[in-house]
């Protein structure tokens, strides 16, 4: 039997805002519980919310940069449930008129391109936290009322793999317009799955679970792949799937059941009456489309096209907008392209993976890297001492200053070179003789002489082309 | 001392001219309340020490012409919060809550220099029109204390018609201010939805409440809601609208002439009690001889208002006070097993049945399969009210009508029968739902007890109410005559 597979995704972004959604405490983290909170927080009675503008703008551009409708007349809704954690008893999101509808992300699976389309997304708040400990739980309002932006796809995904690309492709675009850090590890994204599958050819989908516990886009990929697989082999042997929760087993790579779903939960949803409706202007959302910069997916199709890059390169430059911004200011000041990606994807990337930093934390500037790029290219370095040059610029030395202060300019000049070449070859007769015998090796002696003559300063390959002159003569 | 005799004006005059210290006034409104209250049980909490304390202060800085309100006691409704002065909305899942921040009324209020004597009693969270779901207290109406102060804002209208304080807070959400000021013979105003911020109100039905004066007298009520009204940043719904010196141009009686007012037939149709019948008609009449016209209007949908208002306000509320869980701030039932029974008893033992009831029927009425045919269709109706009222207000200044289709009714008549109870509100109810404002105010009496007249006016026109409530008062003496209080004044 052949299946064919739907994956449906629900992605919740943490918005990177001076103050939560509905209150004017701050969003930030690290601090003691319930530190950064108020009385509007706590659902404390007789208090009321008021629209943080600024997610509202972060909600226009989230849909502007995934393709979507932006719903002009738009307002917010109480969904209800009781929980320690949600202190009001009801989360204020959006179910009826989501601000952002029928977008689309297109990727690239082993060079298939196709797209997918993203349903809705909406903004709300997010809950606070619980904890517990030997008989006591602890609630934390810390993260109450921090904004969200809920993305849902469209039932388009048909594989693990592609699910994975969704992902990338959702964290990039909305990495670029810089309203998230959307970080899977630092919870500013966060993924809810659910996964059917159907024999090809049935129109009705199959009964879907629901995966938890997907921490990283590896996992989610990992965890579908495994219920995919158990869902045809459930289907196969004549059994049905049930409706149910299952989480994802890090160790193991296995789905584990969690729960059951008894029917669906009744959130009592209705419009906010404590918040007026948003009437977005179009020239608002003019003004935040015109201030959004160029998506990855434009910028790869430049690099290659424009630049040279190949595919790979150009994907890993736009991993994030820093690194790209990085490599476009990089090559705006000459920088060879090839050799400022070679860098970016090279030396920049483990240095910040051995420091744990991003990169606008660092020391190192556009104009820096490509100086020292500038700097290989026409010859005043070679790429050896290079190396000393990119530590220098990672402290934020000029890379001019750094290799004239250190005497580290390379020696190229046949004239100069021609007497030192002169000077080895009369002191060590014996490495002539052993070439003239066929001994090849006799010459990376003699370079190695000359290199330590010149500590190391001579161009090598200079000095290769004077050394085999004087030694066929 | 008590207030029968005086107004916010007069007062002042008192103050400025130190006949009178703000702390003797304080002094003497603590001494009269405590006189009085045993009989008709007002108040459920009195804030003696710290209102002493600022009113030596504001004594200490002295009253300047300007400062009409300074120094001047008034009394809060117990569900808008009050900093430090327990605050229950009459719940005993509030029981000795003790708020961390002011309501912007009693910010503003405060910052008039008003003295905050007390808390009032009212409807446990509003919900009713007798005062009797209080958890605490019975309150009796001022006028004969078989009866019923009203509700939801009981409390307020009991207080100050029998002369406790000279003016108070109070909140309607269906009729909850203008009801008990009739029952109690003396002016309420529930002003345009926005016009006075909520911030720091206890919600019921955030999309129907607002915060309005109680008062003696139409000008001291229009002085009171100058006061407290305006747009507020905590308050998204609270309007923008500029705020008028509603009392500056009460002096005039003949300022009705030319005015065309509407009065519905379905405010006097069945139901409606002869004597209540008969003093709106009468105060047609006087409109009349003061040169305005009346005309017989039609609100053709009005009968759907208590309907609508009923699957609204509860779904708002059941919504609302979700919050109240047990978890974070007041009552907490004993003998939990999980977070399941600290919801369900805490809820279970803290509520009351007029709050469960509405609790029921808003989760009922916004649920799935159900939101459709209740709340949406409600909603629907809504609107429906709405145009009706735009259609008469587009050339009508106002309306006028009763309050309530009977004068207070006794103590316990009606709280075992909810439908009748609820029919009450039947004439109120629908301004809440057209967020318009209605003015209360006496316009006669029925066996000794004060029949009230509603005013009802375009949105933001509080002025036109006030000016015809103004123009009425003085030429009747209904405003006149006080309670006897078993023989006290």
């Amino acid at each position: 039997m052949n299946f064919e597979t739907t994956i449906g995704l629900e992605v919740h972004i943490e918005l990177k805002t001076n103050s939560k959604i509905f209150s004017p405490s701050p969003v930030a983290y690290g601090a003691d519980p319930n530190a950064n909170t108020n009385v509007i927080d706590f659902g404390y009675p007789g208090v009321l919310p008021t629209t943080n503008k600024g997610v509202v703008a972060d909600g226009i551009i989230a849909a502007l940069a995934l393709h979507a409708t932006v719903e002009q007349h738009t307002h917010f809704d109480r969904k209800n449930y009781f929980y320690p954690d949600n202190p009001k008893a009801y989360q204020i999101t959006q179910s009826d008129k989501p601000i952002g509808h029928d977008g689309w992300v297109e990727v690239d699976v082993d060079g298939v391109k196709k797209k997918i389309g993203i349903s809705e997304m909406h903004i709300e708040e997010d809950a606070g936290k619980n904890t517990h400990e030997r008989d006591y739980s602890y609630v934390d309002l810390n993260r109450q009322g921090t904004p969200l932006i809920e993305i849902v796809s469209k039932p388009d995904i048909a594989s693990p793999a592609e699910a994975y690309a969704y992902l990338e492709a959702l964290r990039q675009r909305i990495q670029f317009t810089g309203i998230s850090d959307v970080k899977m590890e630092e919870g500013s994204m966060r993924v809810d799955v659910n996964i059917s599958v159907r024999p090809v050819g049935q129109e009705k989908f199959g009964t879907k679970t629901e995966l938890k516990n997907l921490n990283s886009f590896n996992y989610v990929q990992r965890g579908l792949e495994y219920e995919e697989k158990r869902q045809q082999q459930v289907l196969m042997s004549g059994g049905a799937v049930q409706q149910e929760t299952r989480r994802f087993d890090e160790k193991t790579g296995e789905t584990i059941l969690m729960r059951v779903k008894a029917g669906a939960d009744d959130y009592r949803y209705f419009p906010e009456p404590d918040l007026p409706a948003l009437n977005i202007s179009d020239d608002w959302i003019k003004e935040l489309g015109d201030a959004m910069p160029e998506m990855p997916t434009k910028r790869r199709e430049r690099y290659v096209n424009e630049l040279g890059l190949t595919d790979y390169d150009a994907m890993v430059i736009t991993q994030t907008k820093e690194m790209s911004d990085f490599f476009d200011a990089t090559v705006a000041l000459k920088a060879d392209p090839k050799m400022a990606a070679n860098y970016l994807q090279g030396d920049v990337n483990a240095y910040l993976n051995d420091n744990h930093v991003d990169l606008q934390a660092t020391k190192l500037k556009p104009a820096n890297l490509a100086g020292m790029i500038n700097l290989i290219s026409d010859g005043t370095i070679s790429s050896k001492m290079a190396k000393k040059v990119f530590k220098a610029i990672t402290n934020g030395e000029e890379p001019k200053a750094f290799v004239e202060k250190n005497g580290l300019v390379q020696l190229s000049d046949p004239a100069k070179l021609q007497p030192i070449v002169d000077d080895v070859l009369q002191s060590n007769p014996q490495s002539i003789e052993d070439f003239n015998n066929g001994k090849k090796r006799a010459v990376g002696f003699l370079v190695g002489q000359i290199m330590k003559q010149t500590h190391g300063q001579a161009n090598p390959q200079v000095v290769n082309k004077l050394l085999m002159a004087a030694l066929q003569q | 001392m008590n207030y029968f005799k005086q107004d916010l004006a007069s007062l002042h005059a008192d103050l400025v001219a130190k006949k009178l210290s703000a702390k003797e006034l304080t002094q003497a409104t603590f001494d009269n309340i405590k006189a009085t209250d045993p009989k008709i049980d007002a108040f459920l909490a009195l804030n003696e020490d710290a209102a002493l304390d600022q009113a030596a202060k504001v004594d200490a800085a002295g009253i300047k012409e300007d400062q009409s309100l300074a120094g001047i006691p008034v009394a809060i409704k117990d569900n808008i919060v009050t900093k430090d002065l327990t605050t229950t909305a009459a719940s005993k899942i509030l029981t000795n809550f003790n708020p961390l921040y002011d309501a912007t009324v009693t910010t503003k209020l405060a910052d008039a220099q008003m003295i905050t004597v007390g808390k009032t009693n009212m409807d446990e969270f509003a919900m009713g029109g007798s005062t009797e779901t209080s958890a605490f207290k019975q309150t009796k109406n001022a006028w004969d204390q078989a009866k019923v102060p009203g509700g939801s804002s009981g409390g307020s209208a009991a207080a100050v018609a029998s002369g406790q304080v000279v003016a108070a807070l109070g909140t309607d959400t269906g009729g909850s201010i203008r009801q008990p000021a009739a029952f109690n013979g003396v002016v309420g105003m529930k002003p345009t939805y926005g016009r006075v911020s909520r911030w720091g109100l206890i919600a019921f039905g955030s999309s129907l409440d607002q915060i309005g004066p109680l008062t003696r007298g139409v000008k001291d009520n229009a002085t009171i809601l100058s006061a407290i009204s305006g747009h507020d940043e905590h308050d998204l719904t609270s309007s923008t609208q500029a705020v008028p010196d509603f009392a500056k141009d009460l002096n005039d009686a003949t300022s009705v002439k030319g005015l065309r007012i509407g009065l519905p037939k379905e405010f006097l149709a069945e139901g409606v009690d002869e004597d209540v019948k008969n003093a709106i008609l009468a105060a047609a009449d006087t409109y009349r001889k003061l040169g305005a016209t009346v005309d017989e209007v039609s609100l053709p949908h009005n009968k759907y208002g208590v309907a609508a208002y009923y699957i609204i306000a509860s779904s708002e509320a059941s919504s609302n006070l979700q919050r109240f869980d047990g978890i974070r701030y007041g009552y907490r039932a004993q003998d939990v097993k999980n977070l399941e029974d600290v919801y369900v008893k805490s809820r279970s033992e803290g509520f009351g049945d007029e709050v469960k009831r509405r609790i029921m029927l808003g989760t009922f009425s916004l649920s799935a399969g159900f939101y459709d045919a209740y709340f949406l269709k409600a909603a629907r109706v809504r609107t429906v009210i709405i145009n009706d009222f735009k259609a008469v207000l587009k050339d009508h200044d106002f309306i006028m009508g009763p309050v309530a289709p009977t004068p207070a009714f006794d103590l316990g008549a009606e709280i075992k029968d909810p439908i009748t109870m609820y029919m009450n509100d039947i004439l109120t109810i629908p301004v809440n739902l057209a967020g318009l404002p209605g003015l209360s105010l006496p316009a006669g009496f029925s066996n000794n007890l004060p029949v009230g007249m509603q005013l009802i006016g375009r949105p933001f026109d509080e002025s036109t109410l006030y000016k015809a409530g103004y123009a009425f008062e003085q030429s009747t003496d209904f405003h006149l005559q006080v309670p006897t209080l078993g023989g006290q004044n």
